[in-house]
């Protein structure tokens, strides 16, 4: 067993080693370099690493340079989970067989992908990996859109968003179906842990993530990541978007150990009412017109009825 | 060791699903990712009856799909180690997004393909369009006749495709039920001789060297992506074709069994003969013995080496021919078939070259009979007494209703 990487303050954690490098070509403003890093710098391990086809593979292995100071595969966009997942079963069996170059090593299965690359076309992969256990950690960089191919719905896309695929117009308000609950789903395999986490929470953040890397099995992890370019606002403005989205209670952060027990592990002082959090945001400002409304209304019974859910839930010990 | 070793007889009774799982246990792969499909389902059955029995130490993963399957053995083959599966038809199409990945990131899995069609209408039965599928995949691909070859021909796969100078996948294709499920004798290899032919896996660009961090499947757009394809596809036509006849060779020396690039029966005085894959090679050797017995100067082409195709050799083999026809198992979809192709472009500029006509044959598992091909070769010395091509170019062997011909 490795020991737990200890982190006293904000300061320490920005300056440990970058396995990640800023050298990237991830928008200004983009919340990804910054969820990756704190999922890295959680842990002084050795990694190998995934990116399904998206923005962050995209931006960080172009020929011939790359980004990443640790090993890292890219195989499609469905699969990476997969391919994390089939190293560790290499990583397995050389241990078995005493074959492993540095035996010493605790190494760190991560699979990074977008919300499309894991709510959609990448869901059954993911789902096989959790349900084999093995021992890798999935995270979604939760964007809510195909962003990397310029904005399309995907069914982490939620209500009301104009997106290029489900777009505003005199006769649509944009996305009509709600986000699908993915960490639900994902804990419903009864795996180890699944928690949602945001980089603006980083100590609650680190905290899953070493959790996750403590225990023996798939663990999933939901990250916000607000987009400046798909969610319409300001590069400068990635983390006021994030305090925003924990502290409406559009995002709420918890956990699920087991599958069985679910704990709320962030709970906001002031809640900020829905609105403000759609109204700092372009893909919703239709729903600002009074045709539209209606609807911001109904997003603030939705994410109370939720935050209700989760609430009985903690209470329930289920 | 931590595995048991098995005692085998000289000749196994095997069918070529069990030769190739055997040949997997001797070789002992590091990880099998899988996931089972008609009529290669026995490979990965024998094979987790080897692991259940402490005859595998290795990792046996089964996933939920053959997409799974191959993105698993690309994570282990970039981990660093020894990785195999086997798959056919639907499942094979399934992956063909994967093979390509596969090949692209120079990683050396071996896939078993027990050929079968490709729906609709779903058929379970032995052809050859799932190999016709994966042709262009980059995947260096070998053909088995009958289960001794789909035996031998995996310990060739993995000595060729982890070489250092190559580091490509290879599949070995054989016939579904016709080879997967018919048991014959097998020559065995002992378990030492059999894993000292393919030798320790040396990795390379291994994810798992944490001292060597590596990045595996980057993007290149038109500044590179071209230089890459055209690099891999020299790297199969010069270096590959060496590395298969030079592991034929020293494989000649271990068993006594020869394989060649090429497979010629009775070619050097021959006037007429069939190319083909697959089954019907041996059918088609037993038929031009006969076709000889009556004077009829008949041989056989095998195709041993689909990817990458053997131009030079087949050239060679082709030049003093009359006729020729190749046998394509697969429907061509609005072309004349693959070997057709293959073959008519390999000896086009030949000063001499035979006269080409296509038969497309045995779809969805129809046998191709001994009378069919006695009906061939008949043909094809028709052409030859005439000196023209006497029927339709390309025609369908053993269907029912109207002759059906285009060309």
């Amino acid at each position: 067993m490795s020991e737990m990487k200890k982190i006293k303050n904000l300061k320490e954690f920005s300056t440990s080693a970058d396995r990640f490098e800023g050298a990237n070509l991830l928008c200004p403003g983009c919340a990804h370099s910054i969820i990756v890093r704190e999922v890295l710098n959680a842990t002084n391990d050795d990694l190998v690493l995934s990116a399904s086809t998206g923005c962050l593979e995209v931006c960080t292995a172009v020929y011939p340079y790359t980004s990443w100071d640790a090993s890292w595969i890219h195989i499609g966009f469905e699969n990476g989970s997969t391919a994390v997942a089939g190293a560790e079963s290499m990583y397995k069996a050389l241990l078995k067989k005493g074959r492993l170059k540095q035996p010493e090593r605790n190494p760190k299965f991560v699979s990074f992908a977008g919300d499309g690359a894991s709510y959609d076309i990448g869901f059954q992969w993911i789902s096989g990996c959790m349900e084999r256990g093995h021992n890798i950690m999935h995270v979604v960089l939760d964007n809510e859109v195909y962003a990397n191919t310029g904005g399309q719905r995907s069914s982490s896309t939620p209500i009301g968003g104009s997106n290029t695929t489900t777009p505003a117009g005199t006769h649509s308000y944009g996305e009509k179906k709600n986000k699908k609950d993915m960490v639900s789903i994902m804990a419903s395999h009864h795996i180890p842990y699944a928690a949602q986490v945001a980089p603006n929470k980083w100590k609650d953040m680190v905290k899953k993530i070493q959790h996750g890397f403590s225990v023996d099995g798939p663990v999933f992890i939901n990250a916000v990541s607000p987009c400046t370019t798909e969610w319409k606002f300001d590069p400068k403005d990635t983390m006021m978007l994030t305090d925003l989205s924990t502290d409406s209670l559009v995002f709420p952060l918890y956990e699920i150990i087991e599958g069985r027990e679910l704990n709320i592990t962030y709970r906001p002082k002031n809640v900020v009412p829905v609105e403000e959090y759609l109204a700092a945001q372009g893909r919703f400002k239709h729903l600002f017109k009074d045709q539209y409304k209606y609807l911001i209304k109904e997003w603030q019974d939705r994410v109370d009825a939720n935050w209700a859910y989760l609430n009985r839930r903690e209470e329930a010990r289920v | 060791m931590a595995f048991d070793k098995m005692e085998l007889r000289d000749i196994e009774v095997w069918d070529g699903n069990f030769a190739a799982a055997q040949a997997l246990r001797q070789c002992q792969v590091d990880v099998v990712a899988a996931y089972p499909i008609t009529p290669s389902t026995p490979i990965v059955e024998g094979y987790a009856k080897f692991q259940a029995n402490n005859y595998v130490e290795g990792e046996f993963v089964m996933v939920e799909s053959e997409h799974a399957a191959m993105s698993s053995c690309i994570g282990a083959a970039a981990a660093g180690g020894r990785v195999a599966t086997a798959t056919s038809s639907q499942g094979f199409a399934l992956m063909v997004e994967t093979l390509y990945q596969a090949s692209g990131m120079r990683l050396p899995i071996i896939l078993n393909v027990v050929n079968r069609a490709l729906a609709a209408p779903l058929n379970v039965n032995g052809d050859h369009s799932d190999m016709y599928l994966g042709r262009d995949s980059g995947w260096i691909q070998l053909d088995a006749y009958c289960p001794q070859d789909a035996y031998d021909l995996n310990f060739i796969a993995f000595k060729v495709a982890e070489d250092h100078g190559i580091r490509l996948p290879c599949m070995i294709h054989q016939d579904g039920f016709m080879t997967s499920h018919t048991a014959q004798g097998v020559a065995t290899l002992a378990d030492d001789a059999a894993y000292n032919f393919v030798g320790n896996f040396q990795p390379m660009n291994d994810m798992l060297d944490f001292e060597h961090p590596v990045t595996h499947g980057v993007q290149t757009e038109e500044d590179w992506h071209f230089e890459h394809k055209a690099r891999q596809h020299n790297d199969l036509m010069t270096k590959v074709i060496p590395k298969i006849q030079a592991a034929f060779d020293d494989f000649e020396k271990l068993s006594g069994r020869k394989y060649n690039l090429v497979e010629k029966y009775d070619i050097d005085d021959a006037d007429i003969a069939v190319v083909c894959m697959g089954t019907s090679v041996e059918t088609a050797r037993e038929v031009a013995t006969e076709m000889r017995a009556k004077g009829i100067k008949a041989g056989v082409i095998g195709i041993r080496v689909i990817r990458p195709f053997p131009f030079m050799q087949m050239q060679e083999a082709l030049k003093g021919l009359k006729a020729i026809a190749t046998l394509d198992r697969s429907a061509p979809g609005g072309a004349a078939g693959m070997l057709f192709n293959e073959i008519a472009g390999s000896m086009y500029n030949l000063e001499t070259r035979p006269m080409i006509s296509g038969k497309i044959y045995g779809l969805g598992g129809r046998d191709l009979t001994k009378a069919h091909l006695v009906e061939l070769f008949t043909e094809l010395q028709a052409n030859v007494d005439a000196g023209k091509i006497t029927t339709p170019l390309q025609q369908f062997v053993g269907v029912r209703g109207p002759k059906l011909s285009f060309l």
